[in-house]
């Protein structure tokens, strides 16, 4: 079964395996700096539960729940 | 000679304090043809020869966002001969990406490293001589904030201009892909100086969907890219973007020094409170709170009575009569300038200490990085309606005042949510609407409260309903903006920056209020002050109004509104006045009906209009004037905001038609629903309100199919 970056709990850090989806979302994600072997910590959930805030190379990023789905992580 | 240089770099990274710091006062502050992206340009301090210009600030030179893309016509198409490459230092790994891609330019670029204080203050060092040699351009250490190194940086950057000659960038990518671009850049041929052979190579290796704009000819790669892709297994810009940070980390880990932190920064601790899942809400509700408390309420609400009041009616106005009066000049001169233009002009601009104060509040927010997290902790509710968590300021303070509002919605970035931020937050009822619901409720339903209360509910309403159906649209359709959002460190923001910011937004403003209100202020007072009646003659008294040729227009137009029930003239020459601003539609009535002065709320001639309206079409001609569009105030700054006059039609007209319909609907439907029995008019209300339901729950034709189905079909 695949693992998303939506499933990985708060406070967990995860690995990225790959990214699905095409266009202007995925290369936006992408250029943020969320590319194959990036690790992610998960910092926390919007309080009314969506988006979700990312720790990546050392910066802050918040995601949609849905783009996250697209992530693939180990 | 003079040389342009050009200034790019991420989005929170200190640019504009740079810019500043370079340009000094020597701004010019436009926007770039065509869009609503803000181009500023300026006089480097040092050399008046050197143009800056600032590019909007961007992570990438993707072709997918608006900014990206004017940030792309500008080095290619103007090819600035050097690049200030401005970096957060403490932020290094993503800002260099974008570096990455500057070099590939072929321009000569001097790297300017910001917030080097904080860096050191962390304990981390970046030895700047090896990142350079290393990436192949001139580094500067800079503070913006404190001024120091800008000035090194500039004659940097100048003497690189001087020098002319653009370079090859160092970076390298893996021995295939480099085969691949080399095979490319033999294809690309002459059409394209050696120079920039690399960067449109790479472009043409991603399939980049806007390269081909400024190419003349386009070589066919596609064999080259797809051997590639098949032997590493992964789609081109993915190869390309994951090369880069690979290589980042690689320079990264040479030039940089990174202090073993335990501690949590005094940011992060911010942010663990500010965006807790319990505390998060109650916190923005109350910074939501002071800034509409602060800017509608209290400072700002008293210096617009000031400026409306003892400067205005009391100085201004009663001064310019006398002066007319003692310097002899005509009659319809001194009206002109005095009911037309002073009158007309200086009620829009008295909305401006109130916006100045907003302004204030909204550059607060914004420079300390809390901007951000509204969207953070918005973002669920509103994207339902096609809207972004940023849209929520504009609204609240259209509670107030839709002028501001309308302007407040430039902090949004994504292009589409911005306008339909701008096209359905004058929905919301504002401040000089609510004369005309206190008329409505007082004459007309007996001062019932409801009717107050309903007019927030209709507001709201229809900006979910619009949001909803907008973004079904050709207008809005295509890919959703990706909700991929920094969320900055939160820092003090300066004072510089919070008055730069301030006075630019209210500039904006005061300008459009010299042109476009001031046309339309003089149009309508004419319209008012002069009569058809008896050939064309000036108007000496306020109740000979009912004669004017905007009464005549009234009368033309009335038969538009029988089907909403108030189809007199009466009430459309009131509808019309609205136009100027919100509050005369109650002043407007009283002169129709012989009273030449009227309390705020119109009780003097509440009882003919309780004679002349039924509710049905009293609560109709409410919810008309409520959505139509809004006052010449409110629609200079729609125009100036969407910087499109196609866009700004759209919106207008779609305000009206929808304004109309829904007016339509509630009349109709509460003469049904009364016992009025079944008419043509019910049958023209049940269709549209099918209408409605379809637009709303049609399928959205444009939008892509939900990511979890395609995602699920691979698992």
């Amino acid at each position: 079964m695949m693992r998303t970056l939506k499933e990985v709990k708060i406070g967990d850090t995860a690995v990225v395996s790959k990214i699905h989806g095409d266009g202007p979302v995925k290369r936006r994600i992408m250029d943020m700096g969320i590319t194959k072997g990036t690790s992610i910590m998960v910092r926390k959930v919007a309080p009314l539960g969506d988006p979700m805030e990312l720790s990546v190379r050392g910066y802050e990023l918040s995601i949609r729940k849905a783009d996250a789905e697209m992530i693939e992580v180990v | 000679m003079s040389i342009k240089i050009a200034l790019a770099g991420n989005p929170n990274s200190g640019k504009t304090t740079l810019f500043n710091g370079l340009t000094g006062s020597n701004q010019y502050v436009g926007n770039w043809p065509g869009v609503t992206v803000e181009k500023k340009e300026g006089r480097m301090k040092w050399d008046k020869e050197a143009t800056l210009v600032d590019l909007p600030g961007i992570y990438s030179l993707s072709p997918y966002t608006l900014e990206e893309v004017v940030a792309r016509n500008v080095l290619l198409g103007e090819r600035p001969d050097a690049i200030i490459n401005i970096v957060d230092g403490t932020n290094l790994e993503r800002n260099l990406y974008l570096t990455t891609q500057i070099l590939e330019l072929g321009i000569p670029v001097v790297m300017a490293i910001n917030m080097m204080d904080l860096v050191e203050k962390e304990g981390d060092k970046i030895n700047t001589e090896r990142l350079g040699k290393a990436l192949g351009c001139k580094v500067v250490e800079i503070s913006a904030l404190k001024g120091t190194g800008v000035q090194e940086a500039a004659q940097a950057a100048i003497a690189a201009a001087k020098e002319k000659g653009g370079q090859r960038p160092i970076h390298k990518y893996e021995d295939k892909i480099e085969t691949a671009l080399n095979q490319i850049e033999a294809r690309i041929g002459r059409s394209v100086s050696e120079t920039e052979k690399r960067f449109y190579a790479v472009k043409l290796f991603e399939r980049d969907s806007k390269i081909a704009d400024s190419m003349t000819q386009i070589p066919n790669v596609e064999d080259i890219v797809s051997a590639v892709e098949a032997a590493m297994d992964d789609d081109a810009e993915s190869i390309i973007t994951g090369q880069r940070y690979a290589y980042i980390e690689k320079v990264i880990k040479d030039s940089y020094t990174k202090k073993r932190k335990t501690a949590m920064s005094t940011s992060d601790k911010i942010d663990r409170i500010v965006t807790n899942r319990i505390l998060g809400l109650p916190i923005f509700a109350a910074v939501m709170f002071l800034v509409y408390y602060i800017s509608m309420v209290t400072v700002g609400a008293a210096l617009t009575d000031w400026v409306n009041g003892p400067l205005f009616e009391e100085t201004i106005l009663p001064g310019l009569a006398d002066f007319f009066k003692t310097a002899g000049v005509a009659g319809w001169l001194s009206g002109l300038v005095i009911d037309g233009i002073v009158a007309g002009v200086g009620a829009v601009l008295g909305f401006v200490p109130q916006m100045l104060v907003l302004f204030i509040c909204l550059a607060i927010l914004e420079g300390c990085g809390y901007m951000a997290r509204v969207a953070f902790v918005m973002d669920r509710v509103f994207r339902k309606f096609g809207l972004s968590g940023k849209s929520f300021i504009p609204m609240l303070v259209g509670v107030g005042c839709g002028v501001p509002a309308v302007m407040a919605s430039r902090t949004i970035e994504a292009d589409r949510d911005r306008k339909m931020t701008i096209m359905t937050t004058t929905f919301i009822p504002c401040g000089a609407k609510m004369p005309i619901v206190a008329l409505i409720a007082g004459a007309i339903f007996d001062g019932n409260p409801w009717v107050t209360t309903s007019v927030y509910f209709v507001g709201v309403a229809a900006i979910v309903v619009s949001g909803i159906i907008l973004k079904k649209t050709k207008m809005f359709a295509g890919d959703p903006a990706p909700f991929v959002m920094e969320l900055p460190a939160y820092h003090i923001p300066t004072f510089g920056f919070v008055m730069r910011s301030m006075w630019e937004r209210g500039w904006s403003f005061i300008k459009k209020a010299g042109t476009i209100i001031l046309l339309s202020t003089i149009v309508v007072w004419f319209l008012s002050s002069f009569s058809f009646q008896g050939g064309l003659h000036m108007l000496d008294d306020v109740l000979e109004q009912n004669t004017s040729i905007l009464a005549s227009l009234g009368n033309l137009l009335a038969w538009i509104f029988i089907p909403l029930g108030f189809g007199t003239w009466q009430a459309t020459v009131a509808a019309l006045t609205g136009l100027v601003a919100k509050e005369n539609v109650v002043g407007a009535f009283g002169i129709l009906y012989g009273f030449a002065e009227v309390a705020e709320d119109g009780a003097e001639y509440w009882g003919q209009l309780a004679a002349a309206f039924t509710p049905a079409a009293g609560y109709a001609f409410l919810v008309f004037n409520l959505l139509c569009a809004p006052c010449f105030a409110a629609m200079g700054a729609i125009k100036r905001e969407m910087n499109n006059t196609r866009w700004f039609w759209f919106a207008i007209g779609y305000q009206c038609v929808f304004a109309y319909l829904v007016a339509l609907c509630v009349n109709q439907f509460w003469i049904f629903f009364a016992g009025g029995g079944f008419g043509i008019g019910t049958a023209a209300a049940m269709v549209i309100f099918v209408g409605f339901l379809y637009l709303l729950f049609r399928p959205a034709k444009e939008e892509k199919l939900p990511v979890h189905s395609r995602i699920g079909g691979a698992a």
